[in-house]
């Protein structure tokens, strides 16, 4: 076990090589609906339970199938609203149980990248073979389903192993939603490939604001607008990046979806400024046009410490 | 099972204080203290730099801000890290915009690997204080003999290396062992931010010397408010102008200086959501006549 992942280097945020957006855009800003499946009875593994209470938990099951039934479909219409598409962070096995969502959100052109095969099955544990079978399986399931190839991951429940990150950039993902260090994306230090940290926004996701911290939902659009606000602003001296992570079982609920509405509102307001785009291709831009000038800012520094992810315990 | 035989008996049962660290002083009898310009709050306002391993031993306990989640709990690691990384630079952004000075309490174990954002404190003129080796080596009564006085000797040696002389101590976590302050203090440090029995400084007495306390409120501590109790970002910003409205008008009633010790973590206070609360924190106290925003050296050396 390692104290530093040594995943990137430490890069402080000012005086950066500067970013802009496609369009001189200032701010890149997606919306990554979390559509996922819960299994009823998951199997056990020893790191975590699948459900905080004894299974069945079925008030934890029922409203997240809510969410499958009734949230998801409120969610895309508001956004169709406002010409927002989704990058969907999707339970892979929903594929085969939910096809009418798949198919929803394909015919709105929204992107999918991969969050594991259902929610209730972790990363802890896996042997290095079970990690790439559920990569594998990520890609060709999408494929299969969509034409898609799948660039993102968020690990299921986020949850990890040393090899993820490696794994991820051998497959040729772009980008892993994983890492919070950053409003901006940046190079991870994998054995091959080149995958980089892609903004999740991680404390204005739904989970956080409405589980962990409790707020209404005033103060969530509240929130996002101020979060929005200031990483516009910061955008004018270098592009920044923000997501809204959503799970629409908790914001699709009736009594928090109008206020979230608000939030999409004020976001669109400013749309002369920013880029309304998936995270797919806000990886794909930044690949072609910041990646090297981003390591080599790094480098000048003296701030590269070489080595690749938790490569001083991996030999 | 019993107790002893001696378990009601209470050898410091005396008027007084039940240590030797300083007195009893109920707040009437305070020697008054001035502040600048006859300020009547010190707003002391600091930071919190700090790394926290992917693999917490967590002895005694995990520090707070440590890891929850099984390893690796990248969570947690990277939305801490983001403090270091993001977070601090818009509070030196901030801070500068109303010229305000804060001091920044540091991991020794950090000078190196964060050196640009050290440099960026001491451009603009903040102080800088030790805050120990790191939040998984935390001082306490149960570290075997020597352990805790090489810790000291070595956050002072790394803190020498980086070209720093912090007069000021911080404990990881704020605890401190029953020697904690004599040996700080046989190390060169004179203040110290762990305690916070009154509302002005207090000089504590060791063996090795005096170390200045300059309270640092444990009841507004943001990470406190914001994360552990939930609280918004505007409640937060409202009870620390609060406490500077309360307190300058005891100032005023009652004669002599107070302090207002308060942490900005970068992790918490550094999102771009709480920017805005911030803002109103920050020009609260920069616009009001009556408070005088000073680092922890500043307020001891005014305190003398």
């Amino acid at each position: 076990m390692q104290a530093d992942p040594n995943l990137y280097d430490y890069w402080p945020y000012i005086d950066r090589p500067k970013i802009v957006w496609p369009g001189g855009k200032k701010l890149a800003f997606w919306i990554a609906p979390n559509i996922e499946f819960y299994e009823f009875a998951p199997p056990v593994n020893p790191f975590r339970p699948g459900w905080p209470k004894p299974s069945p938990d079925v008030v934890g099951y029922s409203q997240r199938d809510w969410g499958n039934r009734v949230g998801h479909w409120r969610l895309m219409e508001l956004m169709d609203k406002y010409a927002m598409r989704g990058s969907v962070s999707l339970s892979i096995g929903l594929i085969d149980h939910h096809p009418e969502i798949i198919e929803a959100c394909n015919a709105r052109r929204w992107e999918f990248f991969s969050h594991g095969v259902y929610n209730t099955r972790y990363s802890y544990g896996m042997t290095e073979a079970q990690e790439r079978a559920l990569i594998e399986d990520s890609i060709r399931s999408v494929q299969a389903a969509t034409g898609q190839r799948i660039r993102g991951y968020l690990a299921p429940a986020l949850t990890h192993t040393e090899r993820t990150f490696d794994l991820l950039g051998e497959y040729d993902f772009w980008y892993t939603c994983d890492l919070f260090q950053d409003d901006q994306p940046q190079p991870i230090k994998t054995r091959s490939g080149q995958l980089m940290s892609m903004p999740y926004s991680l404390e204005v996701n739904d989970v956080i604001t409405y589980g962990a911290m409790g707020m209404n939902p005033w103060r969530y659009a509240d929130i996002l607008k101020r979060h929005f606000d200031q990483l516009l602003s910061e955008g004018e001296c270098s592009g920044t990046v923000m997501c809204i992570p959503l799970h629409a079982y908790l914001v699709s609920q009736s009594h928090r979806i109008r206020p979230f509405e608000e939030a999409l509102k004020h976001i669109s307001a400013h749309a002369k400024d920013v880029w309304i785009t998936t995270a797919a291709e806000i990886a794909d831009y930044y690949r072609q046009n910041y990646w090297d000038g981003a390591l080599a800012d790094v480098a000048r520094r003296g701030l590269a410490t070489g080595g690749t992810g938790f490569d001083h315990v991996v030999a | 099972m019993s107790l002893p035989e001696d378990y009601l008996t209470y050898p410091h049962r005396a008027y007084g204080m039940d240590q030797t660290l300083y007195d009893w002083r109920p707040s009437s009898r305070r020697v008054p203290v001035t502040w600048p310009n006859g300020a009547a709050v010190a707003a002391m306002i600091v930071v919190p730099i700090e790394h926290h391993a992917l693999n917490p031993a967590g002895k005694p306990f995990r520090h707070p801000g440590a890891m929850v989640t099984p390893y690796p709990d990248l969570r947690h690691y990277t939305t801490r890290d983001y403090g270091n990384r993001v977070g601090v630079f818009r509070i030196l952004h901030e801070l500068a915009q109303v010229g305000v000075r804060a001091t920044f309490a540091i991991n020794a174990n950090q000078l190196v690997r964060l050196s640009p954002l050290v440099a960026a404190i001491r451009a603009d003129g903040h102080e800088i204080a030790a805050y120990g080796l790191s939040p998984e080596q935390i001082h306490w009564s149960g570290l075997e003999a020597g352990v805790e006085a090489a810790w000291i000797a070595e956050a002072r040696a790394k803190f020498d290396a980086a070209g720093l002389s912090p007069r000021a101590w911080l404990s990881p976590a704020r605890q401190q062992s029953y020697a904690t302050l004599d040996l700080i203090a046989g190390a060169g440090f004179e203040i110290c931010l762990d305690w916070e029995q009154d509302d002005i400084p207090t000089a504590m007495t060791t063996p090795s010397g005096i170390v200045t306390a300059i309270p640092l409120s444990n009841e507004l501590d943001d990470r406190t408010l914001l994360i552990d109790r939930r609280q918004a970002d505007d409640d937060w910003a409202g009870q620390i102008l609060e406490s500077r409205d309360y307190l300058a008008g005891e100032s005023a009633a009652q004669g002599g200086g107070r302090v207002l010790g308060f942490t900005l973590t970068p992790y918490v206070i550094g999102q771009p959501f709480r920017i805005s609360a911030l803002r109103q924190v920050l020009g609260g106290l920069a616009s009001d006549p009556g408070v005088w925003t000073a680092t922890a050296s500043a307020i001891a050396d005014a305190a003398g």
